[in-house]
């Protein structure tokens, strides 16, 4: 897998002497996995092939297993997320109010797919459930920040605001 | 033994505590269908084919994981148990891709059969089919996930009979898959191929990689000469799939039909397995004598080569560098057989028949191509080669008694109980034993080595050595051993390892039977009865006495050991990184 430069926490070798740590604080206790692979994704943002693979090492639980868990639960990534994580609500509301057509927009606008990070780490896009936003549908995420009612001409316009941000 | 009273559709037996409603079943001679269900393997009751009515229970109960308890009731047969089982496999075929005319299961499918069985005319569910990718990029093993019924047999068999653990269940819900890490092909995986997934399969999503065209190629090209090769431990299965008896050993009838089939030559591995005997027993001798690395562990199944290769690469010194006999053969096929009869190696085709999928992949490792050619061109399964004998129309039951061809078809017992563990042990004490000794030993049988308990040890006084042995087969037995050895609490001069449980003859590429026969007899020991029954059957039982082998040797090779013999008959292993990071 290649370096990508989507995550913001702490070079490399610091972060892979922390995930070592996280490791041996659960090693000898029943049912570590899950609590590691959460603590490792707070760290890395997601779980790619290399963290997953340390894990299972450490834990000597065989990579297969460690990855049917990750797949398993929907709280686990196995994608990098952006500095402003972009998500769409699939829910009933939002998906009845057009929620299909504003997430291609944002695909169209950012050339990504579902689960995909941009190349300069700003943005990543993930469709999700109902977040408890139907009144505003249809509804999408920016990290905490909410956007309602929306139309996929409103969408040029948001992008921008954080590309703007971030400048 | 304490009993217990049930009642299992009126009928009132007394049967073992503790055992399943299924096992009281049988005892009964009550049929219930299953189909996640394989004793000792897989007992997680998952897939509800085998539900019966509990007396006082609030649901149907699944047969295969209830214990029975005094005054249970039981009913097998209730409309209630019936309709539940009609549904349950009816969603299970809703998603299941039924192209049974063209699947490689067709007839010897658990599915198909319990379809037949429950008398299935219609599917009223309509599932959505997965299309999931086809991963045939492996040499030996090809996984078909839109065939898989989500039993869990191959996850259980790979991680805790194997201890290889690279398959298991990923996804939830309807996208539940079961799959490798990150979908990786099991090319790219630790899997070692050892094709145990494939044997446990009910259903034809695992199955070997079908190499039957490059053989049929070979066969119709007139510039070839295709020699074929067959391992001990085919000629005591492949009449299973003839619906022949577990344990019948068809070694003339496989001769017949494989010349039938065309082939120029059809000569005997176990010929090539007395060669083994020999460069491995001398190996043996000499690091004993010499202060080699010790134990010595023997190498002639390439499954635990691989995956010592992955896991425990600081053994890779302790294996025997002999090659295993198959493509020692080839090797000698291709060298000295080329030479003798004058034909130009480049158009010598050699065909391994093997009880194996692992040796596919051996076969194509660049190592293994000693004349500059592939010692060996083509492995094929036993299963294969019942399919070209059933393309080719052959009456296998009926053919005229043959025997293998001059000069590579005697064998002595030795080389044939190389199909079953412990029999590469017992082979080469039959031989270490009289050269130490310096004369003929007539009790040639070592039966502490033999039978299917895990690991088997064995201490062995021989002329002047005490020979402490260990007998491993299946990966997991393996794993225990070789943890032991590396926590210096046994120290063995010789190892035999085999990667699948109960050796050879319980290969992966043996024929395939099913849990309702495989739960209930032992597989292992049905066929290695017939292995020892053919060593018994021969006038020769000890490597060294094969006057084949003597004329290849003094003809050829020289000595055992020789620098001619390292060339050809000897290999070297490779370290391998368990899932690359690029
Ligand atoms: S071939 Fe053996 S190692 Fe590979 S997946 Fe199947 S059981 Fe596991
Ligand atoms: S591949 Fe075969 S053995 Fe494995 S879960 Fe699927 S159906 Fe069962
Ligand atoms: S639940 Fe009993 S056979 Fe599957």
């Amino acid at each position: 897998m290649s370096t990508n430069n989507c995550c913001c926490c702490g070079g490399v070798d610091e972060r892979e002497q922390k995930l070592q740590e996280i490791i041996g604080k659960y090693k000898n206790t029943k049912g570590a996995l899950i609590p590691v692979l959460h603590e490792a994704q707070d760290l890395y943002g997601y779980l790619p092939l290399e963290v997953q693979k340390k894990i299972a090492e450490g834990l000597e639980v065989p990579l297969a297993e460690v990855y049917g868990v990750v797949t398993f639960y929907t709280q686990f990534s196995l994608n990098p997320k952006g500095k402003y994580k972009i998500q769409v609500c699939m829910g009933t509301a939002c998906y009845v109010k057009g929620a299909g057509a504003i997430l291609d927009k944002l695909k169209e606008k950012l050339g990504l797919n579902v689960g995909e990070c941009t190349d300069d780490g700003l943005f990543s896009l993930e469709a999700c459930r109902c977040i408890g936003a139907c009144g505003l549908a249809p509804v999408i995420m920016i990290n905490d920040d909410v956007y309602g009612r929306l139309v996929p001409d409103d969408i040029e316009g948001i992008i921008e605001k954080y590309k703007k941000i971030s400048e | 033994m304490e009993m217990v009273n049930i009642t299992i559709d009126t009928r009132k037996l007394q049967v073992p505590a503790g055992i399943t409603v299924l096992e009281a079943a049988r005892i009964a001679n009550i049929d219930i269908p299953t189909l996640c269900f394989l004793k000792d393997i897989n007992e997680i009751g998952a897939c509800r084919m085998c539900v019966v009515e509990v007396k006082g229970a609030r649901s149907l109960q699944a047969a295969c994981v209830y214990p029975v308890s005094e005054g249970l009731e039981i009913y097998t047969q209730s409309p209630a148990v019936r309709e539940a089982r009609k549904v349950t496999l009816e969603l299970i075929l809703s998603n299941h891709d039924k192209k049974c005319l063209t699947c490689v299961r067709s007839r010897n499918c658990e599915l198909q059969k319990l379809a037949e069985e429950l008398n299935i005319k219609d599917i009223r569910f309509e599932g959505e089919m997965g299309n999931f990718p086809v991963d045939d990029l492996s040499p030996s093993i090809v996984r078909d996930p839109n065939k898989c019924i989500l039993c869990r047999r191959c996850v259980s068999m790979c991680k805790n009979v194997q201890s290889v653990a690279v398959i298991d269940t990923m996804e939830r819900g309807f996208r539940t898959i079961v799959s490798s890490a990150f979908n990786k092909s099991l090319s790219e995986v630790p899997c070692v191929n050892c094709g145990q997934c494939i044997t446990v399969c009910p259903v034809g999503a695992l199955r070997e990689k079908d190499d039957t065209d490059k053989v049929w190629k070979a066969l119709d090209d007139p510039d070839m000469h295709v020699i074929v090769q067959t391992a001990p431990a085919v000629r005591v299965a492949l009449g299973e799939e003839f619906g022949m008896p577990i344990g019948s050993r068809v070694t003339s009838n496989m001769v017949a039909a494989l010349r039938r089939l065309g082939f120029n030559k059809v000569f005997d591995t176990d010929t090539a397995a007395d060669l083994t005997i020999m460069e491995e027993g001398t190996e043996l001798l000499n690091r004993i004598k010499n202060g080699g690395k010790l134990p010595l562990i023997t190498s002639c199944s390439p499954g635990w080569i691989k995956f010592c290769e992955h896991n425990y690469p600081e053994f890779l010194d302790n294996l025997s560098t002999c090659k295993s006999p198959h493509e020692m053969f080839g090797a000698v096929l291709k060298s000295y057989y080329a030479e003798k009869n004058g034909i130009d190696p480049s158009k010598i085709f050699v065909v391994s028949i093997m009880p194996c999928t692992a040796k596919k992949f051996e076969a194509q490792r660049p190592e293994m191509s000693a004349t500059g050619y592939p010692d060996v061109d083509v492995v094929l399964t036993t299963r294969e080669l019942a399919r070209m004998i059933r393309e080719a129309g052959i009456d296998f039951k009926d053919l005229p008694e043959r025997t293998f061809d001059d000069p590579m078809g005697e064998a002595s017992g030795a080389g044939v109980i190389f199909g079953a563990t412990g029999g590469v042990m017992e082979a080469a004490l039959r031989t270490v034993a009289e050269i130490l000794s310096g004369k003929s030993i007539d009790n040639v049988e070592y039966t502490q080595v033999r039978g299917v308990e895990g690991i088997k040890e064995a201490t062995i006084e021989l002329e002047g050595i005490t020979l402490k042995a260990a007998v491993a087969h299946g990966l997991g037995n393996a794993k225990k051993l070789l943890d032991k050895i590396k926590a210096g609490e046994a120290d063995y001069h010789f190892v035999e390892i085999m990667a699948c449980p109960g050796g050879c003859v319980n290969g992966g590429g043996q024929p395939i039977q099913p849990s309702e026969v495989r739960s209930w007899i032992d597989l292992r020991q049905e066929r290695a009865k017939a292995i020892y029954e053919e060593d018994k059957s021969l006038p020769i039982r000890k490597s060294h006495e094969n006057p084949k082998v003597k004329a290849l040797y003094d003809e050829f090779l020289g000595e055992p050991g020789s620098h001619k013999a390292h060339e050809l008959l000897h290999t070297h292993y490779v370290k391998r990184e368990n899932y690359p990071v690029e």
